[in-house]
């Protein structure tokens, strides 16, 4: 691989290289990539055979797998309807299984269930597939389903996911392996909702969550909360392919050093979301590479539209132009993201509006807008914590910008233990920080309609939530599509919530560790890789 | 033991009593004081009010502060630090392994610590100003200067990514041969060695140094005892008080405030334990963690302080 000396192509370039053959690029694709990365096509040539030899290896069985998190605590949980971050996540998809999954480009799959389908949107027969057991022996019914799916419903239990559940108003057991949720009002949209990391499926009447007794890939051999868990293969399962290691051990290294050097000292073959820094340490080492993830987060600058300054839709204005996404992208996120055009929908979603373009940088038109609001001169407080991703770095640009044309932004950094729950939603102008979620509904239900739950900038429209409803129960997708763009752009002009940009998780991992895929639901393959990568032999 | 004496040590205890008393009405207060509550913590991002009263009254969160006091209060005094907001599971066995694992990691550094300090402490005192007594006191300068962030992720660097002897984690399930023992401890362990050691040395050094200024020091000298003789017979016995008190402070440190040694190397110890337990408001841990570090605390400073007395000659 000499050839590859004169050229700047580094490992991470590989690794998106790998990824985008395991999408499906096309050979044309490729080579517009490898151009774009300055490689001449000799060298191309071979990076595209060494990623497809990579690709075309089949998988081996064996080994233990070890991965890193990077948050763990005492408040750990096999209780899929509790569970609240990624390592939780990555422990419960390696016991659970849930209806439906997402796959690596967004589209829904079966998994426990054979076929979700509905006439009308309202009543929806759920078929299970036969002969899937839980690690207890016990066969999977209808029962467990529905035992599984109503708990969210109950506030004790203290469901993650309680809102999006409470439209599930009626379950029946049809018979052993066929049942019927009914929804309040028609929605599209279930069989993505099924595939919510929180609605796994538990075996019936389960009270006690410690075994972690599911029908998933692995059976739970030791969890301790905030310290590991660890699993071993489950010999039984229902899935022909998978899982290919013998037993996957699960923890977190909260410092980032220590998480990528834990890495580098070969104590663990995953490094998850490691932060840009370590990025650059990871990237020049040999034995190591960047697993980049699909954009699953953003961080955005809400101002409430129901209080003074934010009451002025001049100020409003101004603040859209007054952020350089460019300039946030580049040196707050140092350009691990997509450039973002303030609507919550994420790149790549099949509903995504592409052609609503975001804001462009402009301090003069700023100024003036500012100077119609009459707020110029005056000290604004935004409030900023580390809680939200980066968000003191993107205060700080903003800040700048506004410096300049006399706006005077006064950044105020609070602690992010209790952010969310004193500033967030509360503040006046403050950043929140939205993970992924699959469907435009999901994210308009809980982010923008007059009684979200999240409204975070307490933007209200009759005609929005009306437009909601009537795309929620559409099972013409053309029609669908029309409907969310339009209200994309809504967003984007009526609402106070900025989103300057996208951000894109990066796992570091041992090369020796092949078949990883990005997933939309999040980092590590969508916190299932356990399931699906092997050692090389 | 002389009437004196045993009535000093009485009023030791009496007074350690009082201060756990008003330690853990200061527990409960200041916990009861924190911002936000474990129902809409647990909750997160996806808290509705109704989900949290929900739990909240599940909880029994909603009870007035006074009622959980009288309930936390009789629950520790019958030995019951009950249940754990988070994940429902006793606080006792929560808190037992991780405190195990704390006085492991403290037991072994204190078995190299308090030797290595007390020797180069003592030691440098009898040649002051020599070139030995400068060296150690520059080292202790030296190392009480660095953060110990610095030195354990030097360490780490040096002897996990570089050298790949020993592993950057120190996972204590994986304990099984004397091997393992050595290969787990050995970074955490050193590096606190460095913490703590330096100042035991620089105290003991100093009052070393004092008692061998005294008159009978001298008049030990006079009458023509050996060096060795004069600071082992006539100094110690009067620089212990203030000697056992560096080593008590110096090893009270080593139960809760080892948190940045236990996040570097990812040692399960009950100091990571509370700082999660801080972060979901999780009360009931939180303020059992701080009960710990309060008695352990406590027993070490009022050891130290009855070994004064003990030591002390005039009192004998």
């Amino acid at each position: 691989m000499t050839d590859l000396k004169t050229t700047n192509w580094n490992r991470a370039d590989d690794a998106v290289v790998e990824s985008a053959i395991r999408r499906g690029a096309t050979r044309r694709e490729l080579l517009q990539m490898l151009l774009a990365g300055g490689v001449a096509m000799s060298a191309g040539g071979v990076i595209v055979g060494r990623a497809t030899k990579a690709i075309a290896a089949t998988p081996v069985s064996g080994g233990h797998l070890k991965a890193a998190g990077f948050t763990s605590s005492t408040a750990d949980t096999l209780d899929p309807a509790k569970a609240s971050n990624s390592t939780d996540y990555s422990r419960c998809s390696a016991v659970y299984n849930r209806l439906s999954n997402l796959d690596k480009s967004g589209a829904v799959e079966m998994e426990l269930a054979e076929s979700i389908e509905s006439t009308d949107g309202k009543v929806w027969t759920v078929k299970l597939r036969k002969g899937v057991t839980f690690h207890d022996g016990k066969q999977l019914t209808s029962a467990d389903v529905i035992f599984s799916l109503k708990r969210h419903l109950d506030p004790k239990v203290g469901s993650k996911v309680n809102a999006i559940a409470k439209q599930m108003t009626g379950f029946k057991a049809v018979d052993d392996l066929t049942l019927e949720i009914t929804l309040a009002d028609a929605n599209a949209d279930l069989p993505t909702i099924l595939a919510l990391q929180h609605f796994m499926i538990v075996a019936d009447g389960t009270a006690d969550f410690s075994k972690g007794n599911g029908t998933g890939p692995f059976v739970l051999e030791n969890f301790e909360p905030g310290v590991r868990s660890l699993m071993r293969r489950n010999d039984h399962y229902w899935k022909s392919k998978g899982p290919f290691v013998d037993s996957f051990e699960f923890f977190a290294i909260s410092d980032d050093s220590s998480r990528v050097n834990a890495l580098l000292s070969g104590d663990v073959h995953v490094a998850a979301a490691i932060n840009p820094r370590s990025e650059r340490l990871v990237e020049g080492r040999p034995g190591f590479v960047l697993s980049k993830s699909s954009a699953n987060s953003y961080t955005n600058l809400n101002l409430r539209l129901d209080t003074t300054p934010g009451q002025n839709s001049d100020f409003v204005a101004g603040m859209k132009h007054l952020v350089n996404r460019e300039q946030i992208l580049r040196a707050a996120l140092r350009g691990r993201g997509e450039i973002g055009n303030d609507q919550p929908i994420f790149p790549g979603n099949p509903y995504r509006n592409d052609d609503l373009k975001p804001k462009p940088y402009d301090p003069e038109k700023a100024k003036f807008y500012f100077n119609k609001a009459g707020v110029l001169g005056q000290s604004i407080p935004v409030i900023a914590s580390e809680a939200a991703n980066s968000a003191i770095d993107m205060a700080m640009i903003v800040q700048a910008a506004g410096a300049e044309i006399g706006m005077k932004l006064d950044v105020q950094r609070v602690p992010s233990d209790g952010y969310w729950d004193k500033y967030w939603l509360k503040a006046p102008i403050h950043f929140g920080n939205i993970n992924y979620r699959p469907t435009p509904d999901i994210l308009f239900s809980l982010l923008y309609a007059s009684g979200a739950p999240w409204n975070e900038s307490h933007y209200k429209s009759d005609k929005f939530d009306k437009m909601l409803i009537e795309a929620r129960g559409s099972l013409d997708q053309e029609k669908r599509k029309a409907i969310y763009n339009e209200m994309q752009v809504m967003i984007a002009d009526e609402a106070g919530t900025i989103i300057p940009a996208y951000l894109t998780g990066i796992d570091a991992i041992t090369d020796k560790l092949k078949g990883m895929e990005t997933n939309p639901l999040g980092g590590m393959m969508g916190y299932r890789m356990a399931e699906h990568v092997w050692f090389e032999s | 033991m002389n009437k004196e004496v045993l009535s000093l040590v009485l009023s030791r205890l009496l007074i350690a009593l009082i201060t756990l008393v008003i330690v853990s009405f200061a527990v409960f207060t200041a916990t009861s004081l924190l911002p936000g509550d474990t129902a809409s913590i647990l909750l997160g991002q996806a808290a509705t009010p109704e989900a949290v009263a929900g739990l909240r009254k599940a909880m029994h969160l909603d009870d007035p502060a006074f009622v959980r006091f009288i309930y936390w209060m009789g629950g520790l005094l019958s030995g019951d630090l009950g249940t754990s907001y988070a994940n429902n599971m006793p606080v006792a066995d929560l808190i037992s392994g991780r405190f195990a694992n704390s006085m492991k990691l403290a037991g072994i550094t204190a078995l190299f610590a308090v030797p290595i300090a007390l020797t180069l402490g003592i030691t440098a005192a009898m040649v002051r100003g020599s070139l030995y007594d400068r060296a150690v006191t520059v080292f202790t300068i030296g190392v009480i200067s660095v953060p110990e962030f610095m030195i354990a992720t030097l360490a780490v660097m040096f002897f996990a990514v570089y050298l790949q002897w020993l592993p950057a984690i120190s996972f204590t399930n994986e304990v099984h041969t004397i091997t393992d023992i050595v290969r787990v401890y050995a970074m955490p362990v050193i590096t606190l060695t460095f913490g703590v050691s330096a100042q035991m040395i620089r105290m003991t050094r100093a009052a070393v140094v004092e008692t061998l200024n005294t008159p009978y020091a001298e008049m030990a000298l006079l009458k023509g005892a050996s060096r060795s003789r004069i600071v082992l017979k006539h100094a110690l016995p009067n620089a212990l008080g203030p000697i056992v008190n560096a080593i008590a402070l110096s090893l009270s440190y080593l139960l809760g405030g080892v948190i940045i040694v236990e996040t570097i190397f990812n040692y399960p110890g009950i100091a990571k334990l509370m700082v999660d337990a801080v972060a979901t408001r999780d009360l009931p841990l939180i303020q059992s963690c701080a009960m710990i570090f309060c008695v352990g605390y406590l027993i070490l400073i009022t050891t130290a302080d009855i070994v004064a007395i003990l030591a002390n000659p005039r009192l004998r």
